[in-house]
């Protein structure tokens, strides 16, 4: 049977959180686990530092926030939970990819609709006015 | 393997409709991954609320003046903390070793209790300081986003000392297993989702 026999019969998916496991020690899925430990603390203790510091232009100081949330949220996707873009991974990165197309709706579109509604209300002290 | 399913690959990728159902294994975690991330969804609706209604402080306290930083870091090594020895955890089940597995679950359980017990100070100091969830909008929607996700923490001791339990009376069955693999996929979804709480809630909350 050649390999791409085997391919085609053989690569069934994998549960969500469990590790392509063909060829692992123990050793090197501690290692795994200790990457990500290791970059998601690089990334948490830059962000305190980002939130306290005067060195850095201070507008920018919520937009690196939320960069570094996102890339910590990735690094715990990938070494954590073990999500990846490999072909037995499709149907657990599109289930998440749905997820966080809701979430986004729900945010994006709750900050917005609101922050318009803010925007287009007549002053609280006017509105006394009109009723009297 | 039948020669069917053999001949059928030689067309490409139909082969795989002659592979049956899925594994039990990834049935059951794909189905908790759904819940995992219809959970988040619910989350993100909590954190539209509360951005929501940040301004709205009743001419109560800001999140500036109630947010103590140095709690929050300490919080968020132990969850971080907690992630990781849950995942020496799955490492152990995985290789069948009780003992491990025990330990590194029982580990996973101070660091939660320790994240709880922190998250209950800072909640009782701030009902203390009149700033509960009855002050003002913006302090409800923040007691019911951070609260609500230490509810999820607190439900996942609770499951985690179940299965302690549980692979101590029963072992590793494959049925355990894949409770353990839930389990673990629900301790690190709490993880991601308190990135987004102390980023959005404290350090936005408190930044210059």
């Amino acid at each position: 049977m050649t390999n791409g026999h085997h391919q085609a019969v053989d690569d069934s998916d994998v549960a969500p959180g469990d590790e392509h496991l063909e060829g692992t020690s123990i050793g090197q899925r501690v290692v795994g686990y200790l990457t990500g430990l290791g970059l998601a603390i690089l990334l948490t203790a830059t962000s305190f530092f980002v939130a306290r510091t005067d060195l850095v232009w201070e507008p920018s100081i919520p937009v690196a926030l939320v960069v570094l949330a996102i890339a910590q949220m990735g690094v715990h996707l990938v070494f954590f939970l073990h999500i990846t873009t490999g072909p037995d991974n499709t149907n657990n990165v599109l289930a998440l990819a749905f997820g966080v197309l809701i979430v986004m709706l729900v945010m994006v579109g709750s900050l917005w609709i609101m922050a318009n509604l803010n925007h287009n209300m007549m002053p609280m002290d006017q509105m006394m006015q009109m009723q009297r | 393997m039948s020669t069917v399913a053999l001949t059928e690959a030689h067309h490409g990728s139909a082969g795989r409709e002659w592979s049956g159902p899925a594994p039990k294994r990834i049935v059951t975690g794909y189905g908790f991954w759904i819940f995992i991330l219809s959970d988040m969804v619910m989350f993100s609706a909590f954190f539209a609320t509360y951005a929501v209604l940040l301004g709205q402080t009743a001419g109560g306290p800001t999140g500036r003046e109630l947010f103590d930083l140095h709690a929050v870091a300490i919080e968020t090594a132990f969850l971080l903390a907690s992630s990781f020895t849950c995942g020496m955890a799955a490492i152990a089940a995985d290789a069948r070793s009780t003992i491990w597995f025990q330990l590194a679950m029982a580990v996973t359980c101070v660091f939660g209790l320790g994240f709880l017990n922190l998250e209950q100070q800072e909640f009782a100091s701030l009902v203390a300081r009149g700033a509960g969830p009855t002050r003002s909008a913006f302090l409800s929607a923040f007691f019911t986003l951070v609260g609500c996700h230490g509810l999820h923490v607190s439900g996942g001791i609770l499951w985690l000392l179940t299965m302690m339990a549980q692979v101590y009376a029963k072992g590793f069955r494959p049925d355990i297993q894949r409770r353990i693999l839930c389990f673990a996929l629900f301790w690190h979804a709490l993880d991601i989702i308190w990135i987004a709480v102390f980023t959005i809630v404290y350090l936005l909350g408190s930044a210059k």
